[in-house]
């Protein structure tokens, strides 16, 4: 097998190829950056809390339309964005901290969306839902994750100096400016976008590998946050396209392979990253003169 | 950028029968005091006497339970956050966040930027005077989370000094930092009170403060003394000031202060 036939001929060949890798390319585009933020301000577990909260609504656009893209899609944003919504309130009303108020949000939230699937769907459905199906992206699913990915980073762009002041400090950005709050929720809102996007490719849970694997991998290549972002989508774009690859050769499903591949980069991270990583750090090296 | 030769008018702060706490339980009570333009006032008192609330207050972060803030620049009244740089303690940073002591410094300029603008090479300048002014050049591409506790309180009265604010809070500047860099930063102090600034500084040093600062407010939830700082550093005052700091009382009526003034 020739180099072209193993990296190149799949996509040549196959048109579904091309498509998850577009589809797939999209959605790491936009995750990595968000995903590096969430990682920064300690919340690498909410995207894993909000992929269960979006069940209840993409299950009830499934109820409605049937395995219609936009009625899940909808309902998918609309239940995401009630629960962060409701968390964030009873967090800022209440004493609850805002880990505990996002649990009670999402466990609820996912209880109703199995219960809503098992009503009338079937076990195939759910594992649709929540493991996607990249070789199957039309036309409509591929404009959504390529509208979400530009959405996702127009936004960050525009809140990106309030979005990194408040999560340095906070304080200073309410001396400053009021800007804080609506810009932690408009956050809160791509990753939720995010998510949803990404749940028709990847499925909501393994969305939030894309997201967060290439972000913590991307902790051993840089340090400042340039860089870190930088690094993770580079990464995740990698993943994507190794992922696909091997999926196609060893006739593993794509998601989860995807998935598989950006967690190999964040072991080889780990492992070889010059920031840190285990290698790094074992190597008897003698320290500077300053 | 501030020019050291720069005089302004100042703003005044007034404090009217301000009460401030959480969830109802008052850590300021009843205060009622008023803050000179070009004042340099130092806020003494025990643990737990809401000193670090009054701060909050002022500097708009905290709403009051009861009474006002204001602060006027002239005849007009000002919002906090146009004219104020608050520093708060330290512990309200996020060091282990991965950002450069210049862009750290240079969010300084937040009132000229603000959310979108980005900075003219005369920013950048000023930028980095405001580092050299504080003894960190050479220091802009490293992560704060690479900086001591000295540098990076430098770096943050680096910040202060391109807000460029009328009036400067200042939460224990002084914690844990060494004594000479401790003179330094207190240089800087009194440097804006010579441009007619008013500075309010939340402080431990009673040497300091007597060294200092013209006017102290000795706070114990309610005000004990305000004035020339000798005459409020006595041990009456001090003693007074022990006597009135108790733990919250859970059962603690309604206060009946405002029943009595009406």
């Amino acid at each position: 097998m020739t180099l072209y036939d193993a990296l190149i001929g799949p996509f040549v060949e196959f048109e579904f190829m091309r498509r998850a890798l577009v589809g797939s390319l999209a959605l790491a585009l936009g995750a990595g950056p968000v995903g590096v933020f969430l990682m920064l301000r300690r919340m690498s577990l909410f995207g894993d809390a909000m992929a269960h909260a979006i069940l209840p609504g993409a299950a009830l656009g499934y109820l409605v339309a049937g395995l219609s893209l936009t009625a899940m899609t909808i309902g998918g944003l609309i239940a995401g964005f009630a629960v962060v919504i409701l968390a964030g309130l009873v967090t800022r009303n209440t004493v609850l901290k805002e880990d505990a108020s996002l649990a009670a949000f999402y466990l609820i939230s996912l209880a109703l969306g199995v219960t809503i699937v098992s009503l009338k769907g079937s076990n195939v459905d759910l594992l649709h839902v929540l493991f996607g199906s990249v070789l199957a992206l039309d036309n409509a699913a591929l404009i959504l994750l390529a509208t979400m990915a530009s959405v996702t980073l127009f936004v960050l762009a525009l809140i990106y100096r309030p979005l990194v002041m408040e999560c340095v400090d906070p304080s200073f950005l309410q001396s400053v400016s009021r800007a804080g709050g609506p810009v932690h929720l408009a956050f809160l809102a791509l990753v939720v976008m995010t998510l949803v996007g990404g749940f028709n490719a990847l499925g909501t849970l393994l969305s939030v590998g894309i997201m967060m694997l290439p972000a913590v991998a991307a902790r051993f290549w840089a340090v400042e946050l340039t860089g870190l972002i930088c690094a993770a989508t580079l990464i995740g774009l990698l993943s994507s396209v190794t992922g696909l690859i091997v999926s196609y050769h060893l006739g593993l499903p794509s998601g989860p392979a995807i998935i598989l591949a950006a967690g190999l980069g964040c072991v080889i991270s780990l492992a070889f990253g010059p920031r840190g990583g285990l290698v790094l750090r074992l190597l008897p090296r003698r320290h500077l003169e300053a | 950028m501030s020019t050291p030769t720069s005089l302004r008018a100042g703003a005044k702060i007034e404090l009217a029968d301000l009460t401030l706490g959480y969830d109802r339980h008052p850590a300021v009570h009843h205060l009622s005091a008023t803050i000179e333009p070009g004042s340099l006032v130092a806020i003494v008192g025990p643990n737990g006497a809401g000193k670090s609330t009054l701060l909050k207050g002022i500097a708009g972060a905290l709403r009051p339970l009861n009474g006002s803030v204001s602060i006027r620049s002239g005849a007009m009244a000002v919002a906090p956050h146009r004219a104020i740089a608050y520093l708060p303690q330290l512990a309200a940073l996020d060091r282990s966040f991965p950002i450069c002591v210049f862009d750290l410094v240079a969010s300084g300029l937040w009132r000229r930027t603000g959310l979108f603008g980005g900075l003219s090479p005369a920013d950048y300048a000023s930028v980095e005077q405001a580092l050299a002014s504080v003894g960190l050049t050479g220091f802009e591409r490293r992560t704060i989370d690479a900086l001591s506790g000295g540098q990076l309180q430098r770096a943050l009265f680096a910040r202060l000094l391109l807000q460029d604010a009328d009036v400067i809070l200042l939460d224990e500047p002084l914690t844990a930092i060494d004594t000479r860099t401790a003179a330094d930063l207190m240089d800087m102090v009194t440097r804006w009170h010579a441009e007619k600034r008013t500075v309010i500084a939340v402080l431990h040093d009673m040497a300091l403060v007597r060294e200092i600062f013209p006017q102290t407010l000795m706070l114990a939830r309610e005000l004990v003394a305000f004035g020339k700082t000798d005459d409020v550093l006595t041990q009456d005052n001090h003693l007074a000031a022990r006597r009135m700091i108790e733990a919250f009382d859970e059962h603690a009526p309604i206060c009946a202060h405002d029943e009595k003034v009406a």
